[in-house]
Protein backbone atom coordinates (compact mmCIF):
# COMPACT_ATOMS: atom_id res chain seq x y z
CA UNK A 1 0.00 0.00 0.00
CA UNK A 2 1.49 3.65 -0.67
CA UNK A 3 2.01 6.04 1.40
CA UNK A 4 3.67 9.48 2.57
CA UNK A 5 6.29 10.16 4.86
CA UNK A 6 6.36 14.20 5.51
CA UNK A 7 9.33 15.34 7.22
CA UNK A 8 9.71 18.46 9.05
CA UNK A 9 12.35 20.36 10.22
CA UNK A 10 11.75 23.00 13.00
CA UNK A 11 13.19 25.07 15.49
CA UNK A 12 13.38 22.99 18.33
CA UNK A 13 13.70 19.06 16.50
CA UNK A 14 12.29 17.33 14.06
CA UNK A 15 9.26 15.59 13.41
CA UNK A 16 7.83 12.36 10.74
CA UNK A 17 4.32 12.46 9.92
CA UNK A 18 3.54 9.44 8.08
CA UNK A 19 -0.18 8.43 6.19
CA UNK A 20 -1.10 5.79 4.13
CA UNK A 21 -2.19 6.70 0.36
CA UNK A 22 -5.85 8.23 1.58
CA UNK A 23 -3.52 10.94 3.76
CA UNK A 24 -6.59 11.08 6.28
CA UNK A 25 -4.99 9.77 9.25
CA UNK A 26 -1.54 10.92 10.63
CA UNK A 27 0.94 9.47 13.16
CA UNK A 28 3.25 12.01 14.49
CA UNK A 29 6.87 11.12 15.80
CA UNK A 30 9.07 13.39 17.36
CA UNK A 31 11.22 15.57 18.17
CA UNK A 32 14.16 14.32 16.89
CA UNK A 33 17.22 16.38 18.15
CA UNK A 34 15.28 18.17 20.06
CA UNK A 35 16.38 21.72 20.99
CA UNK A 36 18.29 22.17 17.86
CA UNK A 37 17.52 23.95 15.01
CA UNK A 38 16.43 21.96 11.74
CA UNK A 39 17.12 23.86 8.55
CA UNK A 40 16.34 21.04 6.52
CA UNK A 41 15.13 17.33 6.82
CA UNK A 42 15.26 15.55 3.82
CA UNK A 43 15.01 11.73 2.00
CA UNK A 44 17.04 10.55 -0.65
CA UNK A 45 14.59 10.07 -3.83
CA UNK A 46 17.17 6.75 -5.17
CA UNK A 47 16.41 5.63 -1.59
CA UNK A 48 13.44 6.26 0.67
CA UNK A 49 15.44 4.43 3.69
CA UNK A 50 18.28 6.69 3.32
CA UNK A 51 17.13 10.37 5.42
CA UNK A 52 19.70 13.58 6.06
CA UNK A 53 19.03 15.98 8.75
CA UNK A 54 20.72 19.46 9.09
CA UNK A 55 21.13 19.86 12.87
CA UNK A 56 22.57 23.05 13.96
CA UNK A 57 22.56 26.02 17.05
CA UNK A 58 24.02 28.64 18.23
CA UNK A 59 26.03 26.74 20.99
CA UNK A 60 27.37 23.77 19.56
CA UNK A 61 27.44 24.51 15.84
CA UNK A 62 26.61 22.44 12.88
CA UNK A 63 25.57 18.39 12.97
CA UNK A 64 24.85 16.28 9.82
CA UNK A 65 22.67 13.13 10.59
CA UNK A 66 21.88 10.44 8.60
CA UNK A 67 19.31 7.78 8.72
CA UNK A 68 19.78 4.44 6.59
CA UNK A 69 16.40 2.91 7.64
CA UNK A 70 14.20 5.22 7.27
CA UNK A 71 14.52 7.19 10.39
CA UNK A 72 14.56 4.74 13.14
CA UNK A 73 18.15 5.29 13.98
CA UNK A 74 20.77 8.07 12.92
CA UNK A 75 24.44 8.32 12.54
CA UNK A 76 26.32 11.72 12.92
CA UNK A 77 28.28 12.39 9.58
CA UNK A 78 31.01 14.89 8.95
CA UNK A 79 30.30 18.10 10.34
CA UNK A 80 33.83 20.01 8.53
CA UNK A 81 32.51 22.42 6.10
CA UNK A 82 36.18 24.31 5.05
CA UNK A 83 35.79 26.25 2.46
CA UNK A 84 38.37 25.59 -0.11
CA UNK A 85 41.34 27.34 -0.30
CA UNK A 86 42.10 30.78 0.59
CA UNK A 87 38.49 32.11 1.36
CA UNK A 88 38.74 35.40 0.75
CA UNK A 89 35.82 37.92 1.69
CA UNK A 90 32.45 39.07 0.01
CA UNK A 91 30.54 42.16 0.86
CA UNK A 92 29.26 43.11 4.52
CA UNK A 93 26.00 44.60 5.27
CA UNK A 94 27.92 47.77 5.38
CA UNK A 95 29.61 47.38 1.98
CA UNK A 96 33.09 46.51 3.78
CA UNK A 97 35.11 42.99 2.74
CA UNK A 98 34.46 40.17 5.46
CA UNK A 99 35.99 36.80 5.34
CA UNK A 100 33.67 33.94 4.31
CA UNK A 101 32.75 32.13 7.55
CA UNK A 102 30.54 29.10 7.73
CA UNK A 103 27.74 29.28 10.18
CA UNK A 104 25.21 26.46 9.05
CA UNK A 105 23.85 24.14 6.38
CA UNK A 106 20.23 25.70 4.74
CA UNK A 107 19.54 22.74 2.49
CA UNK A 108 20.57 19.38 1.68
CA UNK A 109 19.96 18.37 -1.98
CA UNK A 110 20.40 14.26 -2.20
CA UNK A 111 20.84 12.79 -6.02
CA UNK A 112 17.98 11.22 -7.81
CA UNK A 113 19.66 8.30 -8.47
CA UNK A 114 22.92 7.95 -5.57
CA UNK A 115 21.53 7.39 -2.62
CA UNK A 116 25.68 8.27 -1.45
CA UNK A 117 25.71 11.75 -3.46
CA UNK A 118 23.98 14.69 -1.52
CA UNK A 119 24.78 18.33 -1.63
CA UNK A 120 24.86 21.38 0.86
CA UNK A 121 24.20 24.79 0.25
CA UNK A 122 25.75 26.37 3.13
CA UNK A 123 25.70 30.13 4.65
CA UNK A 124 28.11 31.79 4.24
CA UNK A 125 26.74 30.88 0.49
CA UNK A 126 28.92 27.94 -0.99
CA UNK A 127 27.94 24.73 -2.27
CA UNK A 128 29.60 21.41 -0.70
CA UNK A 129 29.06 18.10 -1.90
CA UNK A 130 29.86 14.34 -0.75
CA UNK A 131 30.04 11.25 -2.60
CA UNK A 132 30.00 8.97 0.19
CA UNK A 133 26.74 10.02 2.06
CA UNK A 134 28.13 12.93 3.92
CA UNK A 135 31.08 10.84 5.63
CA UNK A 136 33.19 13.58 4.06
CA UNK A 137 32.17 16.86 2.10
CA UNK A 138 34.07 18.91 -0.54
CA UNK A 139 33.76 22.86 -1.75
CA UNK A 140 32.16 22.87 -5.08
CA UNK A 141 34.40 25.86 -4.90
CA UNK A 142 33.60 27.26 -8.81
CA UNK A 143 30.75 28.82 -7.74
CA UNK A 144 32.22 30.83 -4.69
CA UNK A 145 35.05 32.21 -7.13
CA UNK A 146 32.74 33.21 -9.80
CA UNK A 147 34.08 36.22 -10.24
CA UNK A 148 31.26 38.49 -8.68
CA UNK A 149 31.97 36.41 -5.33
CA UNK A 150 34.11 39.19 -3.63
CA UNK A 151 30.70 41.37 -4.01
CA UNK A 152 28.38 39.35 -2.65
CA UNK A 153 26.02 40.60 0.25
CA UNK A 154 23.61 39.24 2.84
CA UNK A 155 20.20 39.77 2.61
CA UNK A 156 18.39 40.03 6.22
CA UNK A 157 18.71 36.61 6.97
CA UNK A 158 22.37 35.59 6.23
CA UNK A 159 24.24 34.92 2.97
CA UNK A 160 23.07 31.87 2.24
CA UNK A 161 23.08 29.14 -0.37
CA UNK A 162 19.22 27.95 0.06
CA UNK A 163 18.10 26.63 -2.81
CA UNK A 164 19.45 23.53 -4.87
CA UNK A 165 17.57 22.20 -8.12
CA UNK A 166 19.30 19.46 -10.17
CA UNK A 167 18.28 19.03 -13.43
CA UNK A 168 16.67 15.18 -14.36
CA UNK A 169 17.77 15.04 -17.38
CA UNK A 170 21.66 16.35 -17.16
CA UNK A 171 23.48 15.31 -14.41
CA UNK A 172 26.37 18.08 -15.33
CA UNK A 173 23.36 20.75 -15.11
CA UNK A 174 22.22 21.95 -11.85
CA UNK A 175 20.91 25.79 -10.48
CA UNK A 176 21.40 27.52 -7.39
CA UNK A 177 20.21 30.50 -5.38
CA UNK A 178 21.65 32.45 -3.26
CA UNK A 179 20.29 35.51 -1.12
CA UNK A 180 21.21 38.14 -1.92
CA UNK A 181 22.85 37.11 -4.94
CA UNK A 182 20.76 35.50 -7.38
CA UNK A 183 20.76 32.33 -9.51
CA UNK A 184 23.67 30.67 -10.52
CA UNK A 185 23.88 27.35 -13.64
CA UNK A 186 26.69 25.00 -13.86
CA UNK A 187 26.58 23.15 -17.01
CA UNK A 188 29.23 21.20 -16.21
CA UNK A 189 28.91 19.41 -12.96
CA UNK A 190 29.97 22.32 -10.91
CA UNK A 191 33.32 23.34 -12.75
CA UNK A 192 32.07 26.77 -13.83
CA UNK A 193 28.89 29.09 -12.96
CA UNK A 194 27.24 31.72 -14.69
CA UNK A 195 24.77 34.22 -13.24
CA UNK A 196 20.74 32.94 -14.32
CA UNK A 197 19.63 36.26 -13.40
CA UNK A 198 18.42 38.21 -16.74
CA UNK A 199 14.99 40.14 -16.31
CA UNK A 200 14.85 40.06 -13.04
CA UNK A 201 14.39 43.38 -11.35
CA UNK A 202 14.70 44.34 -7.55
CA UNK A 203 14.35 47.39 -6.15
CA UNK A 204 16.79 48.41 -3.12
CA UNK A 205 19.32 47.67 -4.92
CA UNK A 206 21.77 50.15 -6.68
CA UNK A 207 21.18 48.90 -10.23
CA UNK A 208 17.84 47.49 -10.50
CA UNK A 209 18.75 44.98 -13.38
CA UNK A 210 22.59 44.09 -11.99
CA UNK A 211 23.36 40.36 -13.32
CA UNK A 212 24.06 39.91 -9.46
CA UNK A 213 22.38 41.15 -6.40
CA UNK A 214 18.63 39.24 -6.40
CA UNK A 215 16.96 37.91 -3.52
CA UNK A 216 16.10 34.82 -4.80
CA UNK A 217 14.18 33.30 -1.98
CA UNK A 218 13.43 29.87 -3.79
CA UNK A 219 12.94 27.75 -7.17
CA UNK A 220 11.09 25.10 -8.56
CA UNK A 221 11.29 22.89 -11.28
CA UNK A 222 9.03 19.71 -12.54
CA UNK A 223 11.07 17.00 -13.42
CA UNK A 224 9.46 16.39 -16.84
CA UNK A 225 10.35 20.13 -18.31
CA UNK A 226 13.55 20.71 -17.01
CA UNK A 227 13.99 23.52 -19.23
CA UNK A 228 11.09 25.51 -17.30
CA UNK A 229 11.73 26.84 -14.09
CA UNK A 230 9.66 28.63 -11.35
CA UNK A 231 10.80 31.62 -8.79
CA UNK A 232 9.33 33.13 -5.99
CA UNK A 233 11.62 36.41 -5.71
CA UNK A 234 11.84 38.54 -2.42
CA UNK A 235 9.18 40.40 -4.86
CA UNK A 236 7.83 38.92 -8.25
CA UNK A 237 7.11 35.86 -9.33
CA UNK A 238 8.85 34.57 -12.60
CA UNK A 239 9.06 31.75 -14.56
CA UNK A 240 11.97 30.72 -17.43
CA UNK A 241 11.67 28.67 -20.46
CA UNK A 242 15.54 28.38 -21.32
CA UNK A 243 16.78 27.28 -18.32
CA UNK A 244 17.28 30.60 -16.08
CA UNK A 245 18.94 32.30 -19.28
CA UNK A 246 15.58 34.57 -18.77
CA UNK A 247 13.23 35.21 -16.93
CA UNK A 248 9.58 36.99 -17.18
CA UNK A 249 7.30 37.92 -14.03
CA UNK A 250 4.32 35.91 -13.76
CA UNK A 251 3.07 37.53 -10.91
CA UNK A 252 -0.28 38.17 -12.68
CA UNK A 253 -3.21 38.70 -10.63
CA UNK A 254 -1.77 37.55 -6.77
CA UNK A 255 -2.61 40.20 -4.10
CA UNK A 256 1.06 40.28 -3.37
CA UNK A 257 4.08 38.82 -5.41
CA UNK A 258 6.32 38.80 -2.24
CA UNK A 259 6.61 35.58 -0.53
CA UNK A 260 8.88 32.31 0.11
CA UNK A 261 7.68 28.90 -0.62
CA UNK A 262 7.23 28.21 -4.83
CA UNK A 263 5.91 24.28 -5.52
CA UNK A 264 4.58 22.41 -8.41
CA UNK A 265 2.45 20.12 -8.76
CA UNK A 266 3.67 16.67 -9.62
CA UNK A 267 2.05 15.22 -12.28
CA UNK A 268 0.75 18.96 -13.92
CA UNK A 269 3.93 21.17 -15.26
CA UNK A 270 1.89 24.24 -15.32
CA UNK A 271 0.59 24.00 -11.58
CA UNK A 272 2.08 26.36 -9.67
CA UNK A 273 1.94 26.93 -6.19
CA UNK A 274 2.55 30.22 -4.18
CA UNK A 275 1.71 31.41 -0.72
CA UNK A 276 1.63 35.52 -0.44
CA UNK A 277 2.69 37.14 2.36
CA UNK A 278 1.87 40.70 2.43
CA UNK A 279 5.70 42.74 1.85
CA UNK A 280 9.10 42.34 2.78
CA UNK A 281 8.28 44.78 6.36
CA UNK A 282 4.82 42.22 7.19
CA UNK A 283 5.96 38.92 7.17
CA UNK A 284 2.31 37.86 7.32
CA UNK A 285 -0.45 37.08 4.67
CA UNK A 286 -2.79 39.64 3.61
CA UNK A 287 -5.77 40.43 5.98
CA UNK A 288 -4.70 37.66 8.68
CA UNK A 289 -6.46 35.20 5.62
CA UNK A 290 -3.77 31.84 5.18
CA UNK A 291 -4.17 31.21 1.17
CA UNK A 292 -2.31 29.39 -1.20
CA UNK A 293 -2.47 30.70 -4.45
CA UNK A 294 -2.59 28.13 -7.83
CA UNK A 295 -2.21 28.63 -10.96
CA UNK A 296 -3.07 26.29 -13.55
CA UNK A 297 -1.68 28.32 -16.68
CA UNK A 298 2.10 28.51 -15.54
CA UNK A 299 1.93 31.66 -13.99
CA UNK A 300 -0.57 34.80 -14.97
CA UNK A 301 -3.74 33.84 -13.33
CA UNK A 302 -3.90 32.67 -9.88
CA UNK A 303 -6.75 31.28 -7.47
CA UNK A 304 -6.83 31.75 -3.90
CA UNK A 305 -6.75 27.73 -2.06
CA UNK A 306 -8.55 28.64 1.45
CA UNK A 307 -11.05 25.72 2.18
CA UNK A 308 -9.98 24.74 5.64
CA UNK A 309 -7.30 27.34 5.84
CA UNK A 310 -7.89 29.88 8.72
CA UNK A 311 -8.98 32.89 6.99
CA UNK A 312 -9.20 35.46 10.00
CA UNK A 313 -6.57 36.41 12.67
CA UNK A 314 -3.79 34.41 10.90
CA UNK A 315 -0.32 35.42 11.26
CA UNK A 316 2.05 33.67 10.55
CA UNK A 317 4.70 32.77 7.74
CA UNK A 318 5.85 30.04 5.47
CA UNK A 319 9.23 29.71 5.00
CA UNK A 320 11.00 29.12 1.40
CA UNK A 321 11.58 25.55 2.13
CA UNK A 322 8.33 24.65 4.01
CA UNK A 323 5.92 23.57 1.10
CA UNK A 324 6.40 20.46 -0.76
CA UNK A 325 4.36 18.05 -2.97
CA UNK A 326 3.73 14.55 -2.96
CA UNK A 327 3.45 12.19 -5.90
CA UNK A 328 0.17 10.32 -5.65
CA UNK A 329 -2.43 10.30 -8.15
CA UNK A 330 -4.10 13.01 -6.63
CA UNK A 331 -1.38 15.41 -5.67
CA UNK A 332 -0.84 15.73 -2.14
CA UNK A 333 0.56 19.35 -1.04
CA UNK A 334 2.11 20.23 2.58
CA UNK A 335 3.28 23.62 4.08
CA UNK A 336 4.29 24.44 7.69
CA UNK A 337 3.90 27.92 9.30
CA UNK A 338 5.81 29.70 11.90
CA UNK A 339 3.02 29.27 14.10
CA UNK A 340 3.81 25.34 14.53
CA UNK A 341 1.31 24.25 11.72
CA UNK A 342 1.48 21.79 9.79
CA UNK A 343 -1.35 21.76 6.93
CA UNK A 344 -1.97 18.98 4.01
CA UNK A 345 -4.00 18.38 0.65
CA UNK A 346 -4.97 15.28 -0.62
CA UNK A 347 -6.62 16.90 -3.53
CA UNK A 348 -3.96 19.50 -5.11
CA UNK A 349 -4.95 22.15 -2.93
CA UNK A 350 -8.88 21.99 -3.29
CA UNK A 351 -8.90 21.34 0.62
CA UNK A 352 -6.83 21.28 3.63
CA UNK A 353 -6.34 19.97 6.77
CA UNK A 354 -3.95 20.24 9.75
CA UNK A 355 -1.73 17.21 10.26
CA UNK A 356 -0.54 18.96 13.68
CA UNK A 357 -1.09 22.45 15.26
CA UNK A 358 1.72 22.89 17.52
CA UNK A 359 4.88 22.31 16.87
CA UNK A 360 7.77 24.84 16.95
CA UNK A 361 8.22 27.41 14.20
CA UNK A 362 8.51 25.35 10.77
CA UNK A 363 11.64 25.48 8.77
CA UNK A 364 10.94 22.99 6.48
CA UNK A 365 8.77 19.98 5.33
CA UNK A 366 9.60 17.60 2.79
CA UNK A 367 7.95 14.19 1.32
CA UNK A 368 8.06 11.19 0.73
CA UNK A 369 5.82 8.78 -1.26
CA UNK A 370 6.35 5.84 -0.29
CA UNK A 371 5.39 2.85 -2.37
CA UNK B 1 54.65 10.87 31.67
CA UNK B 2 51.68 8.47 32.75
CA UNK B 3 48.18 8.94 31.07
CA UNK B 4 45.88 10.72 33.81
CA UNK B 5 42.14 9.76 34.19
CA UNK B 6 39.83 13.04 33.62
CA UNK B 7 36.47 13.32 34.61
CA UNK B 8 34.76 15.71 31.91
CA UNK B 9 30.93 16.92 32.29
CA UNK B 10 29.55 17.31 29.15
CA UNK B 11 26.21 19.33 28.38
CA UNK B 12 22.60 17.26 27.56
CA UNK B 13 23.22 18.34 24.06
CA UNK B 14 26.63 16.60 23.46
CA UNK B 15 25.67 13.87 25.72
CA UNK B 16 22.82 13.58 23.45
CA UNK B 17 24.79 13.54 20.38
CA UNK B 18 28.10 11.14 21.83
CA UNK B 19 25.33 9.03 23.46
CA UNK B 20 26.80 9.85 26.90
CA UNK B 21 24.97 8.72 29.90
CA UNK B 22 26.79 10.85 32.93
CA UNK B 23 30.34 12.01 33.11
CA UNK B 24 33.01 10.92 30.95
CA UNK B 25 35.98 9.54 32.50
CA UNK B 26 39.36 9.87 29.80
CA UNK B 27 42.78 9.07 29.70
CA UNK B 28 44.79 11.95 28.53
CA UNK B 29 48.63 11.45 27.63
CA UNK B 30 50.76 14.13 28.73
CA UNK B 31 50.19 17.57 30.75
CA UNK B 32 46.66 17.81 31.13
CA UNK B 33 45.57 21.11 29.33
CA UNK B 34 42.59 22.49 27.99
CA UNK B 35 43.65 21.27 24.40
CA UNK B 36 44.99 18.17 25.49
CA UNK B 37 41.51 17.03 27.25
CA UNK B 38 39.51 18.21 23.97
CA UNK B 39 41.70 16.16 21.86
CA UNK B 40 41.00 12.99 23.88
CA UNK B 41 37.61 13.94 24.14
CA UNK B 42 37.52 14.00 20.84
CA UNK B 43 39.16 11.05 19.68
CA UNK B 44 36.95 8.98 21.16
CA UNK B 45 33.93 10.86 20.47
CA UNK B 46 34.46 12.23 16.92
CA UNK B 47 30.71 13.45 16.57
CA UNK B 48 32.41 16.00 19.09
CA UNK B 49 34.54 17.65 16.96
CA UNK B 50 33.25 21.04 15.86
CA UNK B 51 30.70 21.49 18.32
CA UNK B 52 32.98 22.79 21.37
CA UNK B 53 35.82 24.36 18.95
CA UNK B 54 36.45 25.01 15.52
CA UNK B 55 37.33 22.84 13.21
CA UNK B 56 40.29 24.69 11.45
CA UNK B 57 41.30 27.63 14.08
CA UNK B 58 40.59 25.47 16.98
CA UNK B 59 39.10 28.53 18.49
CA UNK B 60 36.46 27.73 21.17
CA UNK B 61 33.21 28.38 20.23
CA UNK B 62 31.71 31.34 21.20
CA UNK B 63 29.00 30.26 23.38
CA UNK B 64 31.12 27.35 24.87
CA UNK B 65 32.59 27.56 28.53
CA UNK B 66 34.80 25.88 30.27
CA UNK B 67 34.23 25.96 34.16
CA UNK B 68 36.39 23.65 37.06
CA UNK B 69 37.08 24.18 40.44
CA UNK B 70 34.49 26.83 40.58
CA UNK B 71 36.30 29.17 38.24
CA UNK B 72 35.91 30.57 34.83
CA UNK B 73 39.05 28.97 32.92
CA UNK B 74 37.13 29.91 29.01
CA UNK B 75 39.62 32.42 28.65
CA UNK B 76 42.46 30.43 29.46
CA UNK B 77 45.71 29.54 26.87
CA UNK B 78 44.79 26.34 25.31
CA UNK B 79 47.52 24.92 26.85
CA UNK B 80 47.64 26.30 29.80
CA UNK B 81 48.07 23.75 32.83
CA UNK B 82 44.14 22.69 34.28
CA UNK B 83 44.01 22.70 38.15
CA UNK B 84 45.49 20.26 40.26
CA UNK B 85 41.90 18.67 41.27
CA UNK B 86 41.11 18.47 37.61
CA UNK B 87 44.19 16.41 36.79
CA UNK B 88 43.73 13.78 39.87
CA UNK B 89 40.11 13.61 39.16
CA UNK B 90 38.61 15.01 42.05
CA UNK B 91 36.92 17.15 40.10
CA UNK B 92 35.37 17.81 36.85
CA UNK B 93 36.50 19.43 34.04
CA UNK B 94 33.07 21.22 32.59
CA UNK B 95 31.72 21.73 29.42
CA UNK B 96 28.83 24.35 29.49
CA UNK B 97 26.71 26.12 27.29
CA UNK B 98 26.86 29.68 28.07
CA UNK B 99 23.31 30.55 29.25
CA UNK B 100 20.71 32.36 27.03
CA UNK B 101 17.60 33.77 27.72
CA UNK B 102 14.56 33.83 25.39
Amino acid sequence: MSGVRVLVGTRKGAFVLTSDGKREQWDVKGPLFGGWEMYHFTGSPADPDRLYASQSGGWFGQVIQRSDDGGKTWDPMDNEFSYAGVPGTHQWYDGTPHPWEFARVWHLEPSATDPDLVYAGVEDAALFRSVDGGKQWQEVRGLREHGSGPHWQPGAGGMCLHTIVLDPRDPGRMFTAISAAGVFRTDDAGKTWRASNRGLHSEGIPDGDAEVGHCVHNLAMHPSRPDVLFMQKHWDVMRSDDGGDSWQDIGGDLPTDFGFPIDVHAHEPDTVYVVPITSDSLHYPPDGKLRVYRSRTGGNEWEPLTKGLPQRDCYVNVLRDAMAVDSLDSCGVYFGTTGGQVYASADAGESWEPIVRDLPAVLSVEVQTLK
Amino acid sequence: MSATLIRIKLPQHLRTLARIDGQVELHVDGPVTQRSVLDALEASYPMLRGTMRDHVTQQRRAFVRFFACEQDLSHEPPDAPLPDRVVTGAEPYMIVGAMAGG
